[in-house]
């Protein structure tokens, strides 16, 4: 193995900043092997996960030490040699502290990749030299649109398999560049690698000096990420009022909640949703003190100048800037149930923000095939992996922005009411 | 819109403000929270992070200690002390009385985190906790790195790994039946530098035994354990003292000290950041029975 090149250093630990990425491709294109990579290449494996490795790999008859048995945690996805949900993973470099989702690539676990990449900064799908595009690179390029991920990385793995070729890479990155396109998918790198041999991962290879961009770290630890947060919209939603009972403390009332999106100072003029009610920013508290101004994704505690009822499920914006309080939503909704499908008709509990609801299905518009992006108009309902536009009447209105434009005032679970199970995310497309 | 400031957190910050949304998301929506203080690092540090979600008021719910009853005193005197001084409830499942009870049986080896299980979900039952706060870490164990933050346990608190919950943006989901409950782990995604990190910057006040101190210790495959009432030393082992430092701290009688020589919460950063094994690995015998073992216990009910 090469020599790990990078560490994290005890005395960055303050200072260094949180990038989250979602990592997909298909079966077999190397995405533990990637991970597993990077890990090492960090100083992040540890020598007694490596020797377990190694002892594992070895009594499975690998020829060499196996690093995707360092992500596949459960039983059943050693015994298979597969992955089959989401595994979390963290590294670090002087830079900055990385949390991996590694979501599986199958078509059944597109409910995976859908959650992996809800919270990504950054989506980094693999594909297989000589095998180049397939029908789930699309998909993953989809739904890494689909969630905003707002960066988008494509490795083009097992470059060692095809001799370091150049125009192998060139077809792959071409054919992914225009598809990509069509998507108005986000920023986009493309980087031929090889996870099993190291190239390209934490430095640049000689192995392909017709590629100038970074390597694949370089590139993590430098994407700009700043200004991917939405800082015009003001949006709290409030999630709990801190009222003490106590001696010391008396006539406290603050509204404690993260900041969604916006920054909030003291002296703001504020609105409150849904009641509309007006007032300004008396404070904005914390533990430490209180704060000059709060923005995502602080959690902070506010205080205002006017006694309002405000309670958990409301939200202060601006008066001028505010979301749609809306009982009516348009959404792209992927359906994640198992037992039984999405329909029109069907009952179930919404949770958006920190607002639980009551909503009914009004109609399937279409359900989209997530290959060839088709749209189904005749479909009617949504089975597991299934993502469609779909009309929602909610019994309390909700305080919604397009998820286009917040990724957390845009998007919404779906609740069974009677399995309590988690069976559909969605994303607002519209709503008033 | 022209920005004058990076309007930048930290990644600690960062995994601060969350975990404090976590922790606000369960005191809204379950009606008897439960927080489990063990007096171990990653439990102060939730403990501090409950402090910090609920201030000026008070931590809202009590704390739970599960005790085998193999103790280091240094670490019970400093749970009692923390809990009297933030004025909480303590409730304490004993593995002891539960013994004495007749209620569960000591295994032959005198190992006693597997029954602990059984004392921690009738405690459970008997307050009708409906959510408790873990401080397990997705770093620490492979089969943790696949729990949810909201991990949903059935009425006999076992995990199902094939059937847990997406969990999609911040939007927790722990709606439960009666008798089901949720175990939420706030620190997540914080890794074993984060916590000490944190702990520095809070400065966070440990157990001494935390930092370097000389101890009396045996050396068995590699590990150090304390010399004490739980652990004797067998024919033919000598002891020496040694100077050493606590990684983790669970059941005294499983739990092994490492060779250190940090005596400050700096020293151990720079410790941390260098060591090349984990913090289970290097610490706890329990978990090198099996592959599996932690998927295992945690399927029976296991924190
Ligand atoms: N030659 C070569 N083999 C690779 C490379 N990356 C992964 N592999 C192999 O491809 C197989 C599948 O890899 P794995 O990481 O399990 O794929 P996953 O299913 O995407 O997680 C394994 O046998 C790996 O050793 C690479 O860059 N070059
Ligand atoms: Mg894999």
């Amino acid at each position: 193995m090469s020599q790990a090149v990078l560490e994290p250093e005890a005395s960055a630990g303050r200072g260094m900043d949180l990038l989250r990425f979602a990592t997909a491709g298909s079966v077999d294109d190397g995405k533990s092997t990637l991970i597993g990579r990077l890990l090492y290449d960090t100083k992040t494996i540890f020598e007694d996960q490596l020797e377990a490795v190694e002892v594992a790999s070895a009594s499975r008859g690998d020829e060499y030490t196996n690093l995707a048995l360092l992500t596949d945690g459960l039983r059943a996805e050693r015994e298979q040699g597969i992955t089959i949900d989401v595994a979390y993973r963290y590294f670090a470099t002087p830079r900055r502290k990385f949390i991996i989702a590694d979501t599986p690539g199958h078509i059944q676990y597109t409910r995976n990749m859908v959650t992996g990449a809800s919270t990504a900064d950054l989506a980094l799908i693999l594909v297989d030299a000589r095998k180049g595009l397939v029908e789930q690179s699309r998909r993953h390029a989809f739904l890494t649109s689909l969630l905003r991920v707002p960066h988008l990385v494509l490795c083009v793995n097992k470059m060692d398999l095809v001799d370091w070729d150049k125009a192998v890479y060139d077809k792959i990155a071409d054919e992914f560049t225009s598809f990509a396109a069509k998507l108005d998918a986000p920023d986009l790198t493309i980087i031929p690698i090889s996870a099993l041999n190291g190239d390209n991962i934490a430095s640049r290879s000689d192995n392909s000096p017709w590629y100038e961009g970074p390597s694949l770290l370089h590139h993590l630890e430098h994407v700009h990420i700043a200004s991917d947060r939405n800082l015009v919209d003001v949006r709290f939603p409030v999630q709990y009022v801190i009222r003490p009972q106590s001696t010391t403390v008396t006539d406290y009332r603050g509204y404690a909640g993260q900041v969604a999106s916006g920054i909030l100072k003291p002296g703001d003029e504020v609105m409150v949703l849904p009641s509309g009610m007006t007032s300004t920013i008396a404070s904005i508290d914390t533990a430490d003190g209180p704060v000059d101004e709060a923005f995502p994704p602080m959690s902070v505690t506010v205080r205002l100048n006017d006694e309002i009822d405000i309670s958990r499920g409301d939200l202060i914006c601006r008066p001028n800037n505010a979301p749609a309080v809306a009982q009516d939503v348009e959404a792209m909704v992927c359906w994640m149930d198992e037992t039984a499908p999405l329909r029109v008709g069907g009952k179930y509990t919404i949770k958006h923000t920190t607002r639980t609801a009551r909503t009914v299905v009004r109609g399937v518009q279409y359900r989209l095939d997530v290959n060839t992006l088709h749209r189904d108009e005749d479909a009617g309902e949504l089975k597991l992996n299934e993502i469609g536009r779909v009309k929602l009447r909610t019994t309390v209105p909700l305080l919604a922005d397009e998820y286009r434009r917040n990724r957390t005032t845009g998007g919404f679970i779906l609740i069974d009411e009677s399995t309590n199970r988690t069976v559909a995310a969605g994303m607002i497309i519209e709503a008033h | 819109m022209s920005q004058t400031k990076p309007y930048r957190v930290s990644h600690l910050d960062a995994l601060e403000a969350e975990s404090i949304f976590v922790m606000r998301e369960v005191m809204a929506e379950f009606e008897r929270p439960v927080l489990l203080f063990s007096g171990g690092k990653d439990s102060i540090v939730m403990l501090r992070l409950a402090e910090k979600a609920f201030a000026p008021a008070r931590i809202p719910f009590p704390v739970m200690h599960v005790d085998t009853g193999h103790n280091f005193p240094e670490v019970l005197e400093y749970r009692d002390r923390r809990v009297a001084g933030l004025g909480l409830n303590l409730v304490v499942a004993s593995v002891q009385e539960a013994i004495d009870a007749g209620q569960v049986r000591e295994l032959p080896d005198g190992t006693r985190n597997r029954i602990q299980t059984p004392v921690l979900l009738s405690a459970v039952e008997k307050y009708r906790f409906d959510a408790l706060f873990g401080g397990a870490r997705r770093d620490e164990e492979k089969a943790r790195a696949k729990e949810r933050m909201f991990s949903f346990r059935d009425e006999f608190g076992q995990w199902d790994p094939k059937n847990q919950r997406p969990e999609l943006w911040s939007l927790y989901n722990g709606r439960h039946h009666p008798g089901e409950s949720i175990r939420v782990f706030p620190l997540s995604n914080w890794t074993e530098l984060d916590v000490w990190h944190y702990i520095a910057k809070e400065q966070i006040p440990l157990p001494d035994i935390y930092y370097a101190h000389d101890r009396e210790v045996v050396e068995r495959g590699g590990m150090f354990y304390a010399v004490n009432e739980f652990i004797r030393l067998r024919d033919g082992e000598t002891s020496e003292v040694r100077r050493v430092r606590y990684r983790t701290v669970g059941d005294a009688s499983q739990t092994a000290a490492v060779l250190s020589e940090a005596d400050t919460v700096d020293k151990v950063i720079d410790e941390v950041a260098a060591t090349r094994i984990t913090e289970r690995g290097a610490t706890r015998g329990d978990d090198k029975v099996s592959e599996a073992a932690m998927e295992d216990r945690k399927r029976e009910g296991y924190f």
